[in-house]
């Protein structure tokens, strides 16, 4: 036979050898990553993660199935619902507010959840749909702003690590990813509020609220906002709306955890349980009315059902 | 000859490589020790497939996992775990930290976030400044640090329970008094054992047997009443400090 078509061929038992050689050789070059050098950060340091997918034709509407979205949750995998988030900008900053309540179908899964992730000391972000996406994507993102750091030789703008966001999630449009989050922070051109979801929406604006409960949060806040607001009175207005949805959303409550983002970063204000601002208020904190936010216990004592004592 | 009129239905093939084992896994963190308990029965449907199926698992001397949901991707879950422990301990020459093994548990899980693996997994443990801790996670990895956490077919039985007798959520304390941050070991073991026993007289995936893995801190008093407790068995591999320990107990099995 002629030599030289053996030589290149690949379906000869010479081409077969030269191919399993080459795949040797390949084997030969699996990282050191697998064995726990490099820190044990082997994946991380290789760039973007990569994810197993189910070897069939449409791995979307397997995890579609498996999965449980809003409309079906009677599935198996349970993925945490349920929310009230909101951010808004204001004189004094960024006040961020959410509540902690995680449902799975009707069952409270969680009332103690950190649905705000603090990406890095200048940087938040809040949680709403999907848990796992939200932390696992927001914590990748830290990683990136801190690349981004090291590189530049200056911090990430807000809108920046939103885009960085916003353009990642949209690469696995259509996979199941479930996130609609505020990228908060303060950079060079001051307070910054980003609106980004899975769709692949990229809002920038002053006053945002996600989740079931954001229309109740949305009522208190537009009514409430504006641009001068003491930071005493932004914080309070941030507790009374997370608190709002809290008592009107079966999906929302527990407590509200409260940030403010001012020009040197963070600061985490307090957390409130929703009954106690309910019956007692916030307790002695700025802003605070000295009374609870409950319409019962505001007009106790001064409706035709229960009269003032004077007149009864 | 009529026309052949066809009867069948339909049939849309899926792809579905999940079942439900049942069973129910549950951790306590005290002050300087957790405490990690499961049942062993596996069974599918109305059928017991085994009374001994092990859902609670020693990872080092200072954490323990438990896995519940899927056991196939449980068992194999730990497996992968394991392994990239191994891997730690020989590029490190230490064991992992409780709270890096949190966070590669959620990337672990969130790497199967398009094929997820079936499975809740609690992580109990000692963490580096010697508090107990108990880390809860979502099948694709979200988790969170928390005191106690119950997950499986009886979390909602266990977990209302737990909430009172823990965290004393509706409980008003007595005037003067207040309630303690922290339980000792003694009442975290009852609380264990009751919520186990209870949860099997009302549940038909919960029981055949129990086993509690108690994890005490460096130099703690806790692990002293233990020893001479009924079926106790210590399980420490390492002379790091921590110690590891496993209560096996009956559960009723019908």
């Amino acid at each position: 036979m002629n030599t030289f078509a053996t030589k290149f061929s690949t379906t000869s038992a010479v081409g077969q050898l030269r191919k399993a050689q080459k795949l040797a050789a390949e084997e030969d070059e699996f990282s050191d990553a697998a064995w726990g050098s490099e820190a044990g950060f082997g994946n991380v340091a290789k760039g973007a993660p990569s994810f197993t997918v189910p070897a069939i034709p449409d791995p979307a509407a397997f995890l579609r199935l498996h999965t449980d979205d809003h409309a079906d949750p009677s599935c198996r995998i349970k993925i945490q619902h349920g929310t009230t988030t909101l951010a808004f900008r204001f004189q004094g900053g960024v006040i961020v507010a959410v509540d902690s309540r995680a449902t799975a179908g009707s069952y409270i899964a969680s009332g103690t959840v950190k649905k705000v992730i603090e990406i890095n000391p200048y940087l938040l972000g809040t949680m709403a749909g999907g848990a796992a996406d939200c932390q696992y994507w927001e914590t990748y993102l830290g990683m990136h702003c801190r690349l981004h750091e090291l590189r530049n030789r200056e911090r990430i703008s807000v809108s920046a690590a939103s885009k960085y966001l916003s353009n990642l999630v949209y690469s696995y449009k259509g996979m199941g990813l479930s996130m609609g989050t505020m990228i908060c922070g303060w950079d060079k051109t001051g307070p910054a509020v980003f609106y980004v979801d899975s769709d692949g929406t990229r809002l920038k604006g002053d006053l945002f609220s996600v989740g079931s409960g954001s229309t109740f949060a949305y009522g208190v806040l537009d009514q409430g906002y504006h641009w001068d607001l003491t930071d005493a009175e932004a914080q309070e207005l941030g507790r009374r709306s997370i608190y709002a949805a809290g008592h009107r959303d079966a999906f929302s409550g527990n407590t509200c955890n409260l940030y403010h983002v001012k020009e040197d970063g963070w600061h985490f204000i307090g957390n409130y349980d929703v009954s106690k601002m309910h019956y007692d208020g916030p307790g002695n904190v700025p802003g605070a009315p000295g009374h609870g936010y409950g319409y019962d216990i505001r007009v106790e004592g001064r409706s035709s059902a229960n009269p003032p004592e004077a007149s009864s | 000859m009529p026309d052949m009129v066809s009867i069948a239905q339909p049939i849309q093939q899926s792809f579905n490589p999940y079942t439900e084992n049942g069973g129910t896994i549950l951790a306590i963190a005290g002050a300087d020790f957790s405490v990690i308990a499961g049942d062993t029965r596996q069974s599918e449907g109305y059928n017991i497939q085994t009374r001994y199926a092990p859902k609670v698992f020693r990872l080092t001397d200072k954490a323990v996992l438990a896995v519940n949901g899927f056991a196939a991707d449980g068992n194999m879950f730990v497996k992968k775990v394991r392994q990239r422990l191994e891997w730690y301990r020989h590029a490190h020459a230490k064991d992992m930290p409780i709270r890096a093994i949190a966070r590669l548990i959620q990337t672990m899980l969130y790497a199967r976030r398009f094929f997820p693996y079936y499975v809740y997994n609690i992580l109990g443990g000692i963490e580096e400044d010697g508090t107990g801790a108990v880390y809860s996670f979502d099948p694709v990895g979200s988790y969170e640090r928390e005191a106690c956490r119950a997950a499986g077919a009886a979390q909602s039985l266990v977990q209302p329970f737990l909430d009172n007798q823990i965290y004393f959520k509706n409980q008003t304390p007595a005037p003067g008094t207040s309630f303690p941050a922290h339980l000792p070991l003694q009442t975290v073991l009852s609380l264990v054992i009751d919520s186990f026993t209870s949860a099997t007289e009302r549940h038909i995936e919960v029981g055949d047997g129990l086993e509690i893995y108690v994890v005490v801190a460096k130099g703690s008093t806790s692990a002293q009443g233990l020893q001479n407790l009924r079926g106790v068995q210590e399980l420490t591999a390492t002379d790091d400090g921590e110690r590891v320990f496993v209560v096996r107990r009956e559960l009723k099995k019908d």
